[in-house]
């Protein structure tokens, strides 16, 4: 293992310059997306509308880790799963509106992943991966014995509550226009993160960790900041998770969940910036769709792993971003 | 029977047993994965299905064909150690080549035959197995005769994308056994030879647990010595270096490759008949085992032989004290010892510093 972090195949334009006009489409998408928000739930089931969303923002922030940092997490349902639990407790048992509920789950998740990632970035490449596994199972397992998880039966009818005091979030509606400025925010700040002077070291450091180091870059300070920053996200979508859904269970935190992100920004792009929103929303429709199937939607996401691996590295986004000759 | 520190003997030492049964599980899939990861610089994901599929075909031996466990012991690994040729010929060797053209005649071939076969009204499961042997058969016919294509150059495919690709067979796998026998366990019974067992004064030993250690250590032991001592393994050691050297000296690499994935696969199949009479056989069986498996794997580092199997043992026996004296922690104590590792000595404890 010469290259100590996974060299993943550039991305398109990553490193490079990328193209004249590329930051003004880059805002026409990001108002396209915002105009797709506002009439969303008025065309589909506002439910499944944050459903998408909850996953998206869970699937940018591990794609944040990976497709920008190198760095592959099969660990990321830990911070998405305790948010939640922590966000559930404290609307329903500790009585917080949602707006602290979210932002504690959050917080939490933060620290997990200062935890987490301080002993994982000790191990490179695949150990990595196989080190956030353990940990998440770990979590997992501290969830299934602790006493405020209520173990197998989760935390269930978790008030949506008023958000500030005024807004009521029982209404869908009201929240579905909630979780779309959460989203948003997420998807925003990963944008500035990604184009910031730290987002380019952590190109560099994906790209070629010995030469950044050589720089005199602080690789493994940079690695543990973009951990924490994704888990971080990955925390704030599970503690709207369990907002949305009013329910936080063992399924948040299996490792199950941790394939997740992973399938759906294969899906969509890895390392491209609206990858993980379309894999997102492709993965939660078929999940949908094939719910009636059971297992055979196990098999489906399987083949579409393999598929994906073998012949589809590009993703859906990936390859709109090489039809376009923009990077996306 | 006496007491240690207040615990009778029996619960102590039937515990240390089941600790050692356990790490007998650890010591030959983490042993298989650190033999796979070695040549074909991939970690296998579906270890853990491997290991489940070992039980349920000795359970399908038994139930369909009325072969009982000694001839399963042997016929499981074969025939899942095939499968997991199949899967390398198919899937990881065309990706570690970079040339997957026969994947995809394999995948398309297998999902319209899928399609036909679920229209006919065939058992769903049966015709997954149908529809990916005719995947397999297109795919050779191509391989045959179809236009041949250069690969796209020595470009070393990362280990990210093989996890990934074993993790989506891993879905796969499970899945589909999921849906043909759901989750709630068959029973498979002890061999009448190893029913019974024996009072050792401080415990007692029931003789299946007792052949399942003996059976496991001798695999180890005999791998090891295949691996360290004889020139079989000299060649496997040495394409693990340096593969493109080994071909040099007239080495078939590739199937050197390939029977070593089949051997790793085997040997996970092995544990899974091993384990059926002790658990239920189960789809999900080795999903949570892996993921056990890979801490052990991180704990001891992959460089070693020996050390991959000496961490197992060692941890089924710390596993199994923790029941004893702490039972809460018994279910994460391996990943608490993974985390004392990473502090220490990150490498881990066999392992060579990067």
């Amino acid at each position: 293992m010469a290259n100590a972090s996974i060299a993943i195949e550039p991305p398109l334009g990553a490193v490079k310059r990328e193209p004249r006009g590329t930051a003004a489409f880059h805002r026409l998408i990001f108002v396209g997306l915002a105009v797709l928000l506002l009439v969303g739930p008025f065309l589909l089931y506002p439910v499944f509308l944050m459903k998408v969303l909850c996953f998206a923002l869970f699937a940018l922030a591990f794609n944040l880790l990976l497709g920008y940092g190198g760095l592959m997490s099969f660990g990321h349902a830990a911070f998405f799963g305790m948010a939640s639990y922590i966000s559930a407790y404290s609307a329903k048992v500790w009585g917080f509106p949602p707006e602290l509920a979210i932002l504690s789950g959050t917080v939490v998740a933060a620290l997990l992943g200062t935890l987490f990632g301080a002993l994982a970035i000790r191990r490179q490449g695949i150990y990595f991966a196989m080190i956030t596994l353990a940990l998440s199972q770990m979590v997992y397992f501290f969830s299934l014995q602790a006493k405020f998880t209520g173990g197998e039966d989760g935390i269930q009818a978790v008030p949506r509550g008023r958000m500030f005091g005024v807004l009521n979030l029982a209404n869908d509606l009201t929240l579905y226009f909630v979780v779309a400025a959460i989203f948003m925010f997420g998807l925003l700040a990963i944008y500035r993160i990604i184009h910031s002077p730290f987002g380019q070291v952590m190109k560099a450091i994906r790209d070629n960790e010995p030469r950044a180091i050589s720089l005199g870059y602080r690789v493994n300070q940079y690695k543990l900041t973009l951990f924490v920053l994704s888990a971080t996200l990955a925390g704030l979508a599970g503690a709207t998770k369990a907002i949305v859904f009013q329910l936080a269970s063992l399924t948040d935190v299996h490792w199950s969940m941790s394939g997740e992100p992973v399938l759906m920004t294969l899906v969509g792009g890895l390392g491209t910036v609206f990858g993980p929103i379309v894999g997102a929303a492709v993965i939660v429709a078929m999940q949908n769709y094939l719910a009636t199937l059971g297992a055979w939607v196990l098999v489906v996401q399987g083949v579409i792993f393999v598929v994906c691996v073998l012949m589809f590295r590009e993703g859906l986004v990936g390859l709109a971003a090489r039809l376009l000759k923009r990077p996306l | 029977m006496f007491t240690i520190f207040g615990i009778p003997s029996a619960a102590l030492f039937g515990q240390l047993l089941l600790g050692l049964i356990n790490g007998s599980f650890y010591a030959m899939l983490s042993l298989g994965l650190a033999v796979i990861f070695g040549l074909l610089n991939i970690i296998n994901f579906a270890h853990g299905a491997q290991y489940m599929m070992g039980a349920f075909v000795a359970w399908m031996l038994l139930n369909y064909a009325g072969i009982g466990y000694w001839w399963a012991l042997l016929l499981a690994p074969i025939l899942v150690g095939l499968f997991g040729i199949l899967l390398d010929r198919n899937f990881i060797k065309p990706m570690n080549d970079n040339n997957t053209k026969r994947s995809f005649v394999m995948v398309i071939t297998s999902v319209l035959a899928m399609v036909v076969i679920t229209y006919l009204g065939v058992n769903p499961s049966l015709g997954f197995a149908i529809s990916v042997g005719i995947g397999v058969v297109a795919a050779t016919l191509w391989d045959r005769f179809g236009p041949t294509f250069v690969a796209l150059g020595d470009q070393h495919v990362d280990h990210l994308y093989g996890l990934l690709l074993t993790f989506g067979m891993a879905l796969i796998i499970q899945g589909v056994f999921r849906n043909q026998y759901g989750v709630s366990g068959l029973p498979y019974g002890i061999p009448p030879q190893l029913s019974g067992g024996q009072n050792l004064g401080f415990m007692f030993l029931p003789n299946y647990r007792g052949w399942v250690v003996a059976a496991s250590m001798f695999v180890c032991l005999v791998t090891w010595f295949v691996i360290e001592k004889t020139k079989l393994g000299a060649y496997l050691r040495a394409a693990t270096e340096n593969p493109t050297l080994v071909q040099a000296f007239g080495v078939n690499v590739p199937l050197l490759i390939t029977l070593t994935y089949g051997f790793g696969v085997g040997l996970a199949a092995l544990a899974g008949v091993l384990a059926a009479p002790i658990y239920s056989v189960n789809p999900n069986m080795g999903a949570d085992l892996i993921i056990v498996v890979f801490a052990v794997v991180v704990i001891g580092g992959m460089g070693s032989i020996l050390g991959s199997v000496i961490t197992g043992f060692a941890l089924g026996l710390v596993e199994g004290l923790t029941k004893v004296f702490y039972p809460e922690a018994s279910a994460t104590v391996i990943f608490v010892v993974m985390v004392l590792v990473l502090l220490v000595k990150p490498a881990g404890l066999f392992g060579r510093a990067q």
